[in-house]
Protein backbone atom coordinates (compact mmCIF):
# COMPACT_ATOMS: atom_id res chain seq x y z
CA UNK A 1 0.00 0.00 0.00
CA UNK A 2 2.67 2.44 0.98
CA UNK A 3 4.39 1.95 -2.58
CA UNK A 4 1.46 2.75 -4.35
CA UNK A 5 0.33 5.59 -1.60
CA UNK A 6 3.65 7.02 -3.21
CA UNK A 7 2.11 7.00 -6.16
CA UNK A 8 -0.43 8.86 -5.68
CA UNK A 9 -2.47 6.22 -6.44
CA UNK A 10 -5.66 5.05 -4.46
CA UNK A 11 -6.47 1.43 -4.59
CA UNK A 12 -9.68 -0.13 -2.74
CA UNK A 13 -8.36 -1.45 1.05
CA UNK A 14 -10.33 -3.63 2.98
CA UNK A 15 -12.04 -1.53 5.62
CA UNK A 16 -13.87 -3.33 8.92
CA UNK A 17 -16.58 -1.96 10.45
CA UNK A 18 -15.67 -1.16 14.11
CA UNK A 19 -18.56 0.51 15.05
CA UNK A 20 -22.19 2.06 14.20
CA UNK A 21 -23.52 5.17 16.16
CA UNK A 22 -27.15 5.81 16.13
CA UNK A 23 -27.27 9.83 15.18
CA UNK A 24 -30.77 10.59 14.55
CA UNK A 25 -33.75 8.49 12.93
CA UNK A 26 -32.36 8.52 9.48
CA UNK A 27 -28.93 8.85 9.84
CA UNK A 28 -25.68 6.46 11.32
CA UNK A 29 -22.05 7.03 12.09
CA UNK A 30 -20.12 3.93 10.50
CA UNK A 31 -16.55 3.73 11.89
CA UNK A 32 -14.19 1.92 10.08
CA UNK A 33 -10.54 0.54 10.61
CA UNK A 34 -8.36 0.82 7.84
CA UNK A 35 -5.17 -0.61 7.95
CA UNK A 36 -2.69 1.53 5.71
CA UNK A 37 -4.67 4.21 5.96
CA UNK A 38 -2.95 7.58 5.09
CA UNK A 39 -4.47 10.29 6.83
CA UNK A 40 -6.87 12.94 5.28
CA UNK A 41 -8.02 16.16 5.48
CA UNK A 42 -11.40 17.68 6.96
CA UNK A 43 -13.71 17.84 3.71
CA UNK A 44 -12.55 14.63 2.01
CA UNK A 45 -14.54 11.87 0.92
CA UNK A 46 -14.27 8.24 -0.12
CA UNK A 47 -15.48 5.82 -2.52
CA UNK A 48 -17.08 2.70 -1.16
CA UNK A 49 -17.68 -0.07 -2.71
CA UNK A 50 -20.18 -3.40 -2.90
CA UNK A 51 -20.24 -6.50 -4.29
CA UNK A 52 -23.56 -9.05 -4.95
CA UNK A 53 -22.37 -12.83 -5.25
CA UNK A 54 -23.38 -12.50 -8.73
CA UNK A 55 -20.25 -9.78 -8.88
CA UNK A 56 -22.70 -7.34 -9.70
CA UNK A 57 -20.67 -3.83 -7.45
CA UNK A 58 -22.13 -0.75 -6.56
CA UNK A 59 -19.93 2.16 -5.66
CA UNK A 60 -20.92 5.37 -4.02
CA UNK A 61 -19.15 8.57 -2.41
CA UNK A 62 -19.32 9.92 0.93
CA UNK A 63 -17.84 12.14 2.96
CA UNK A 64 -15.66 11.67 6.44
CA UNK A 65 -16.94 12.52 9.07
CA UNK A 66 -13.53 12.47 11.40
CA UNK A 67 -10.74 14.56 12.06
CA UNK A 68 -7.52 12.41 11.10
CA UNK A 69 -6.93 9.79 13.17
CA UNK A 70 -4.55 6.81 12.55
CA UNK A 71 -6.66 4.07 10.89
CA UNK A 72 -10.07 5.18 11.70
CA UNK A 73 -12.12 6.56 9.17
CA UNK A 74 -15.60 7.52 10.34
CA UNK A 75 -18.60 8.17 7.72
CA UNK A 76 -22.01 9.46 8.81
CA UNK A 77 -24.42 8.02 5.83
CA UNK A 78 -28.17 9.44 5.26
CA UNK A 79 -30.44 6.48 5.14
CA UNK A 80 -32.53 7.14 1.29
CA UNK A 81 -36.14 5.16 1.41
CA UNK A 82 -35.53 3.69 -2.54
CA UNK A 83 -31.44 3.84 -1.79
CA UNK A 84 -29.09 1.16 -3.41
CA UNK A 85 -26.15 1.83 -1.11
CA UNK A 86 -27.24 3.58 2.12
CA UNK A 87 -30.00 1.38 3.63
CA UNK A 88 -27.43 -1.49 3.20
CA UNK A 89 -24.61 0.59 5.53
CA UNK A 90 -27.24 1.97 7.36
CA UNK A 91 -29.16 -1.48 8.41
CA UNK A 92 -27.13 -4.90 6.76
CA UNK A 93 -23.53 -3.81 7.99
CA UNK A 94 -22.43 -5.20 11.22
CA UNK A 95 -18.76 -4.81 13.37
CA UNK A 96 -16.48 -7.33 11.77
CA UNK A 97 -18.27 -6.57 8.61
CA UNK A 98 -15.85 -5.92 5.70
CA UNK A 99 -16.33 -3.77 2.33
CA UNK A 100 -14.25 -1.84 -0.07
CA UNK A 101 -13.12 1.59 0.62
CA UNK A 102 -10.46 3.72 -1.90
CA UNK A 103 -9.98 7.11 -0.42
CA UNK A 104 -8.67 10.21 0.42
CA UNK A 105 -10.30 12.07 -2.62
CA UNK A 106 -10.51 15.53 -3.39
CA UNK A 107 -7.95 18.58 -2.63
CA UNK A 108 -10.61 21.11 -3.05
CA UNK A 109 -13.64 21.39 -0.55
CA UNK A 110 -11.00 20.98 1.98
CA UNK A 111 -9.58 22.83 5.52
CA UNK A 112 -6.59 22.38 7.43
CA UNK A 113 -6.21 25.03 10.98
CA UNK A 114 -3.08 26.50 8.77
CA UNK A 115 -5.34 28.36 6.21
CA UNK A 116 -6.94 30.31 9.27
CA UNK A 117 -10.18 31.95 8.89
CA UNK A 118 -12.84 33.71 9.73
CA UNK A 119 -14.47 29.94 8.92
CA UNK A 120 -18.17 30.43 8.24
CA UNK A 121 -19.43 27.03 7.83
CA UNK A 122 -23.05 26.72 6.40
CA UNK A 123 -24.86 23.58 6.34
CA UNK A 124 -28.20 21.92 5.13
CA UNK A 125 -28.85 18.24 6.64
CA UNK A 126 -26.55 15.74 6.42
CA UNK A 127 -24.06 18.61 4.71
CA UNK A 128 -23.00 18.70 8.03
CA UNK A 129 -21.01 15.74 7.70
CA UNK A 130 -17.51 17.46 6.00
CA UNK A 131 -18.14 20.51 7.94
CA UNK A 132 -18.07 18.36 10.93
CA UNK A 133 -14.66 17.04 9.95
CA UNK A 134 -13.59 20.98 10.31
CA UNK A 135 -14.85 21.46 13.37
CA UNK A 136 -13.25 18.27 14.68
CA UNK A 137 -10.22 18.89 12.90
CA UNK A 138 -9.68 22.40 14.58
CA UNK A 139 -10.42 20.88 18.14
CA UNK A 140 -8.18 17.87 17.91
CA UNK A 141 -5.24 20.55 16.59
CA UNK A 142 -6.23 22.74 19.58
CA UNK A 143 -6.62 25.43 17.36
CA UNK A 144 -9.04 28.88 18.01
CA UNK A 145 -9.50 29.80 14.66
CA UNK A 146 -12.49 32.00 14.82
CA UNK A 147 -15.42 29.78 13.37
CA UNK A 148 -19.06 29.97 13.12
CA UNK A 149 -21.46 27.19 11.64
CA UNK A 150 -25.06 28.08 10.78
CA UNK A 151 -26.89 24.52 10.27
CA UNK A 152 -30.46 23.90 9.26
CA UNK A 153 -32.32 20.84 10.07
CA UNK A 154 -35.82 20.10 9.71
CA UNK A 155 -36.49 19.52 13.62
CA UNK A 156 -34.89 19.20 16.67
CA UNK A 157 -34.53 15.21 16.22
CA UNK A 158 -32.90 15.85 12.87
CA UNK A 159 -29.91 17.47 14.07
CA UNK A 160 -26.82 15.26 13.85
CA UNK A 161 -23.80 15.64 16.15
CA UNK A 162 -25.93 17.89 18.27
CA UNK A 163 -24.41 17.19 22.03
CA UNK A 164 -20.96 16.64 20.76
CA UNK A 165 -21.37 20.68 19.04
CA UNK A 166 -22.99 21.68 21.79
CA UNK A 167 -19.90 20.36 23.94
CA UNK A 168 -17.04 22.12 21.35
CA UNK A 169 -18.77 25.21 21.29
CA UNK A 170 -16.72 28.06 22.71
CA UNK A 171 -12.69 28.40 21.89
CA UNK A 172 -13.56 30.51 18.76
CA UNK A 173 -16.72 28.15 17.66
CA UNK A 174 -19.63 29.47 17.56
CA UNK A 175 -22.85 27.12 16.49
CA UNK A 176 -26.07 28.50 15.72
CA UNK A 177 -29.36 26.15 14.72
CA UNK A 178 -32.20 26.79 12.44
CA UNK A 179 -35.27 24.39 12.39
CA UNK A 180 -37.09 24.84 9.42
CA UNK A 181 -40.37 22.42 10.12
CA UNK A 182 -40.58 22.23 13.51
CA UNK A 183 -39.30 23.57 17.08
CA UNK A 184 -39.28 22.38 20.16
CA UNK A 185 -41.11 24.15 22.99
CA UNK A 186 -39.11 27.69 24.01
CA UNK A 187 -37.17 27.25 20.84
CA UNK A 188 -35.21 30.88 20.46
CA UNK A 189 -32.93 30.53 17.70
CA UNK A 190 -34.12 30.47 13.76
CA UNK A 191 -37.24 28.63 12.62
CA UNK A 192 -37.24 29.30 8.70
CA UNK A 193 -34.80 27.92 5.76
CA UNK A 194 -31.71 30.02 5.44
CA UNK A 195 -32.16 33.38 3.67
CA UNK A 196 -29.77 36.52 3.08
CA UNK A 197 -30.85 38.51 6.63
CA UNK A 198 -30.11 35.35 8.38
CA UNK A 199 -26.70 35.00 6.71
CA UNK A 200 -26.37 38.75 7.25
CA UNK A 201 -26.97 38.30 10.98
CA UNK A 202 -24.56 35.30 11.02
CA UNK A 203 -21.94 35.86 9.02
CA UNK A 204 -18.59 37.70 9.78
CA UNK A 205 -18.57 41.26 7.51
CA UNK A 206 -17.30 40.79 3.97
CA UNK A 207 -14.11 43.17 5.13
CA UNK A 208 -13.00 40.46 7.85
CA UNK A 209 -12.58 38.40 4.66
CA UNK A 210 -14.03 34.93 5.58
CA UNK A 211 -13.63 31.37 3.98
CA UNK A 212 -16.87 30.07 3.44
CA UNK A 213 -17.95 26.15 3.55
CA UNK A 214 -21.34 25.35 2.14
CA UNK A 215 -22.94 21.85 1.71
CA UNK A 216 -26.57 20.45 1.61
CA UNK A 217 -28.67 19.90 -0.73
CA UNK A 218 -28.70 21.47 -4.11
CA UNK A 219 -31.18 24.05 -3.60
CA UNK A 220 -30.31 25.13 -0.71
CA UNK A 221 -26.44 25.35 -1.50
CA UNK A 222 -27.39 27.68 -4.92
CA UNK A 223 -29.43 29.53 -2.42
CA UNK A 224 -26.87 30.33 0.20
CA UNK A 225 -23.80 30.76 -2.36
CA UNK A 226 -25.95 33.42 -4.28
CA UNK A 227 -27.09 35.00 -1.56
CA UNK A 228 -23.50 35.50 -0.03
CA UNK A 229 -22.34 36.73 -3.18
CA UNK A 230 -25.15 39.54 -3.38
CA UNK A 231 -24.11 40.17 0.80
CA UNK A 232 -20.68 40.99 -0.97
CA UNK A 233 -18.72 38.15 -0.08
CA UNK A 234 -15.86 37.04 -2.35
CA UNK A 235 -17.31 34.08 -5.15
CA UNK A 236 -13.71 32.62 -4.67
CA UNK A 237 -13.97 32.53 -1.29
CA UNK A 238 -17.24 30.66 -1.38
CA UNK A 239 -16.58 26.78 -1.83
CA UNK A 240 -19.53 24.51 -2.07
CA UNK A 241 -20.34 20.68 -1.98
CA UNK A 242 -23.83 20.02 -3.21
CA UNK A 243 -25.73 16.47 -2.76
CA UNK A 244 -28.82 15.36 -3.88
CA UNK A 245 -31.31 12.43 -3.02
CA UNK A 246 -29.70 10.64 -5.88
CA UNK A 247 -26.90 8.85 -4.63
CA UNK A 248 -28.42 7.03 -2.25
CA UNK B 1 -9.19 -8.81 -4.12
CA UNK B 2 -12.89 -8.05 -4.34
CA UNK B 3 -14.82 -9.34 -1.26
CA UNK B 4 -18.11 -10.37 -1.69
CA UNK B 5 -20.67 -7.45 0.82
CA UNK B 6 -22.69 -9.99 3.08
CA UNK B 7 -26.44 -9.67 2.08
CA UNK B 8 -25.71 -6.86 -0.66
CA UNK B 9 -27.73 -7.71 -3.35
CA UNK B 10 -27.99 -4.53 -5.22
CA UNK B 11 -30.58 -3.02 -7.23
CA UNK B 12 -30.09 -3.18 -10.56
CA UNK B 13 -32.02 -1.03 -13.21
CA UNK B 14 -34.15 -3.49 -15.02
CA UNK B 15 -34.74 -1.27 -18.02
CA UNK B 16 -31.35 -0.12 -18.47
CA UNK B 17 -29.26 -1.97 -21.03
CA UNK B 18 -25.70 -2.92 -18.63
CA UNK B 19 -23.38 -2.25 -21.79
CA UNK B 20 -24.28 1.51 -21.74
CA UNK B 21 -23.01 2.14 -17.87
CA UNK B 22 -19.67 2.73 -17.38
CA UNK B 23 -17.89 0.28 -14.46
CA UNK B 24 -19.13 2.11 -10.82
CA UNK B 25 -21.45 4.18 -12.60
CA UNK B 26 -25.79 4.18 -11.81
CA UNK B 27 -28.49 5.16 -13.93
CA UNK B 28 -30.54 8.02 -12.67
CA UNK B 29 -32.91 9.75 -14.09
CA UNK B 30 -32.82 13.13 -12.92
CA UNK B 31 -30.17 15.84 -12.61
CA UNK B 32 -27.97 16.37 -10.25
CA UNK B 33 -25.85 19.58 -9.87
CA UNK B 34 -21.74 19.80 -9.15
CA UNK B 35 -20.01 22.88 -8.96
CA UNK B 36 -17.64 23.77 -6.41
CA UNK B 37 -18.67 27.81 -5.98
CA UNK B 38 -21.37 29.84 -6.57
CA UNK B 39 -23.70 29.79 -9.53
CA UNK B 40 -22.14 32.84 -12.09
CA UNK B 41 -25.00 35.30 -13.85
CA UNK B 42 -23.38 36.87 -16.90
CA UNK B 43 -25.86 38.69 -18.60
CA UNK B 44 -26.20 37.59 -22.30
CA UNK B 45 -25.34 41.28 -23.42
CA UNK B 46 -21.84 40.82 -21.39
CA UNK B 47 -21.30 37.27 -23.03
CA UNK B 48 -18.75 36.05 -25.28
CA UNK B 49 -16.98 33.80 -26.47
CA UNK B 50 -13.09 33.41 -27.36
CA UNK B 51 -10.74 31.11 -28.94
CA UNK B 52 -7.20 32.33 -27.83
CA UNK B 53 -3.77 30.75 -27.79
CA UNK B 54 -1.42 29.36 -30.05
CA UNK B 55 -3.66 31.28 -33.37
CA UNK B 56 -3.16 34.04 -35.55
CA UNK B 57 -5.65 36.19 -34.11
CA UNK B 58 -8.07 35.56 -31.04
CA UNK B 59 -11.24 34.88 -32.58
CA UNK B 60 -14.65 36.18 -30.43
CA UNK B 61 -18.45 35.98 -31.07
CA UNK B 62 -20.54 38.07 -29.01
CA UNK B 63 -24.07 35.80 -27.85
CA UNK B 64 -26.17 36.72 -30.99
CA UNK B 65 -23.03 36.27 -33.58
CA UNK B 66 -22.08 32.46 -31.51
CA UNK B 67 -25.79 31.92 -31.89
CA UNK B 68 -26.11 32.79 -35.46
CA UNK B 69 -23.55 29.62 -35.96
CA UNK B 70 -25.04 26.48 -37.58
CA UNK B 71 -25.82 24.44 -34.38
CA UNK B 72 -26.72 20.85 -34.00
CA UNK B 73 -29.37 18.45 -31.72
CA UNK B 74 -26.88 16.02 -29.50
CA UNK B 75 -27.78 12.93 -27.99
CA UNK B 76 -25.73 11.22 -25.86
CA UNK B 77 -24.84 9.58 -22.46
CA UNK B 78 -23.40 11.33 -20.07
CA UNK B 79 -21.47 9.94 -16.98
CA UNK B 80 -19.99 12.22 -13.80
CA UNK B 81 -17.29 11.47 -11.95
CA UNK B 82 -19.63 11.07 -8.59
CA UNK B 83 -21.07 8.07 -10.03
CA UNK B 84 -24.18 9.32 -11.50
CA UNK B 85 -25.01 8.18 -15.63
CA UNK B 86 -28.27 9.97 -17.44
CA UNK B 87 -29.15 8.30 -20.58
CA UNK B 88 -29.83 9.77 -24.09
CA UNK B 89 -29.25 13.12 -23.11
CA UNK B 90 -30.82 15.65 -25.76
CA UNK B 91 -28.60 19.34 -26.23
CA UNK B 92 -28.24 21.83 -28.73
CA UNK B 93 -25.46 23.31 -29.64
CA UNK B 94 -22.38 24.42 -31.88
CA UNK B 95 -19.50 22.32 -32.70
CA UNK B 96 -16.07 22.90 -31.52
CA UNK B 97 -15.25 21.83 -35.05
CA UNK B 98 -17.57 25.10 -36.34
CA UNK B 99 -16.06 27.13 -34.26
CA UNK B 100 -12.21 26.45 -35.23
CA UNK B 101 -13.21 26.48 -38.50
CA UNK B 102 -10.33 28.50 -40.78
CA UNK B 103 -8.21 28.08 -37.88
CA UNK B 104 -4.77 27.54 -38.48
CA UNK B 105 -3.05 25.90 -35.40
CA UNK B 106 -0.20 23.42 -34.02
CA UNK B 107 -1.81 23.15 -30.43
CA UNK B 108 -2.46 19.80 -29.55
CA UNK B 109 -3.89 20.64 -26.37
CA UNK B 110 -7.07 22.74 -25.38
CA UNK B 111 -7.80 24.33 -22.17
CA UNK B 112 -12.02 25.24 -21.69
CA UNK B 113 -11.94 28.22 -19.70
CA UNK B 114 -15.24 29.64 -17.50
CA UNK B 115 -16.94 32.40 -15.71
CA UNK B 116 -16.09 32.37 -11.71
CA UNK B 117 -12.23 31.07 -12.93
CA UNK B 118 -13.22 26.85 -13.57
CA UNK B 119 -10.37 25.38 -15.90
CA UNK B 120 -10.60 21.80 -17.70
CA UNK B 121 -7.35 20.65 -20.28
CA UNK B 122 -8.12 18.27 -22.93
CA UNK B 123 -6.49 17.04 -25.65
CA UNK B 124 -7.87 19.25 -28.95
CA UNK B 125 -8.33 15.79 -31.16
CA UNK B 126 -10.52 14.66 -28.24
CA UNK B 127 -13.27 18.18 -28.85
CA UNK B 128 -12.64 17.86 -32.76
CA UNK B 129 -14.00 15.47 -35.33
CA UNK B 130 -17.67 15.72 -33.55
CA UNK B 131 -16.77 14.70 -30.49
CA UNK B 132 -16.82 18.61 -28.66
CA UNK B 133 -19.56 21.08 -28.45
CA UNK B 134 -20.53 23.84 -26.97
CA UNK B 135 -23.88 23.77 -26.06
CA UNK B 136 -26.35 26.35 -24.74
CA UNK B 137 -30.10 24.00 -24.76
CA UNK B 138 -31.02 21.33 -22.82
CA UNK B 139 -34.10 19.35 -23.11
CA UNK B 140 -35.21 21.96 -25.73
CA UNK B 141 -34.87 24.74 -22.79
CA UNK B 142 -32.41 27.61 -22.64
CA UNK B 143 -29.85 25.66 -20.67
CA UNK B 144 -30.42 26.52 -16.52
CA UNK B 145 -27.48 28.12 -14.55
CA UNK B 146 -26.96 25.67 -12.50
CA UNK B 147 -26.35 23.78 -15.29
CA UNK B 148 -24.11 25.53 -17.16
CA UNK B 149 -25.93 28.05 -19.13
CA UNK B 150 -26.05 30.40 -21.11
CA UNK B 151 -23.60 27.78 -22.65
CA UNK B 152 -21.48 24.71 -21.52
CA UNK B 153 -19.21 22.48 -22.90
CA UNK B 154 -20.46 19.13 -24.01
CA UNK B 155 -17.73 16.55 -24.14
CA UNK B 156 -19.54 13.06 -23.24
CA UNK B 157 -17.21 10.76 -23.78
CA UNK B 158 -15.19 12.11 -21.11
CA UNK B 159 -16.38 11.96 -17.22
CA UNK B 160 -18.37 15.32 -17.14
CA UNK B 161 -16.13 17.58 -15.17
CA UNK B 162 -14.90 18.06 -18.45
CA UNK B 163 -17.82 19.49 -20.24
CA UNK B 164 -17.12 22.90 -18.44
CA UNK B 165 -20.05 25.04 -17.54
CA UNK B 166 -20.31 28.54 -18.00
CA UNK B 167 -17.35 28.16 -20.42
CA UNK B 168 -16.54 31.51 -21.87
CA UNK B 169 -13.27 30.39 -24.27
CA UNK B 170 -10.73 28.01 -25.56
CA UNK B 171 -7.38 28.44 -25.07
CA UNK B 172 -5.10 26.44 -27.86
CA UNK B 173 -1.97 25.36 -25.97
CA UNK B 174 0.97 23.56 -27.52
CA UNK B 175 1.16 21.87 -23.79
CA UNK B 176 -1.11 20.55 -21.97
CA UNK B 177 -1.88 22.11 -18.59
CA UNK B 178 -4.17 20.54 -15.89
CA UNK B 179 -7.09 22.43 -14.66
CA UNK B 180 -9.03 22.72 -11.58
CA UNK B 181 -10.01 19.43 -10.95
CA UNK B 182 -6.76 18.13 -12.58
CA UNK B 183 -4.88 19.87 -10.16
CA UNK B 184 -7.11 18.90 -7.07
CA UNK B 185 -6.77 14.77 -7.60
CA UNK B 186 -9.01 14.08 -10.57
CA UNK B 187 -7.34 12.16 -13.49
CA UNK B 188 -5.86 14.52 -15.98
CA UNK B 189 -8.02 12.31 -18.55
CA UNK B 190 -11.08 11.14 -17.28
CA UNK B 191 -12.45 8.37 -19.38
CA UNK B 192 -15.59 6.64 -17.71
CA UNK B 193 -15.06 3.74 -19.62
CA UNK B 194 -11.26 2.84 -17.97
CA UNK B 195 -13.04 4.45 -14.70
CA UNK B 196 -10.12 7.15 -14.73
CA UNK B 197 -11.77 9.10 -11.90
CA UNK B 198 -8.63 10.08 -9.70
CA UNK B 199 -5.11 10.89 -9.98
CA UNK B 200 -3.01 7.94 -10.77
CA UNK B 201 -6.07 5.33 -12.00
Amino acid sequence: MAGTALLGRLTWQLAELVEVVAETPHVKTIVFDVPGWPGHRAGQHVDVRLTAEDGYQAERSYSIASASDGTRVALTVQRLEDGEVSPYLTDELRPGDKIELRGPIGGYFVWEPSEGGPLMLVAGGSGIVPLMAMIRTRAAADDDTETRLLYSSRSQDDVIYSDELERLSGNGLTVVHTLTDSQPPGWTSYARRVDAEMLAEVTPAPAERPRFYVCGPTPFVEAVAESLVQLGHDPRAIKTERFGPTGG
Amino acid sequence: MTVVSRGFRGRRAADVNPARVPPGQYVTRDFPVLSAGPTPHTALRLWDFSIIGELDQPRVWTWEEFRALPSEEITRDIHCVTKWSKLDTVWRGVAVDTLLEGIETSAEYVTAYSDGGYTTNLPLEDVTGGKGWVVFAYEGQPLAPEHGGPARMLVPHYYFWKSAKWVRGLRLQSTDEPGFWETNGYHNYGDPWQEQRYSGD
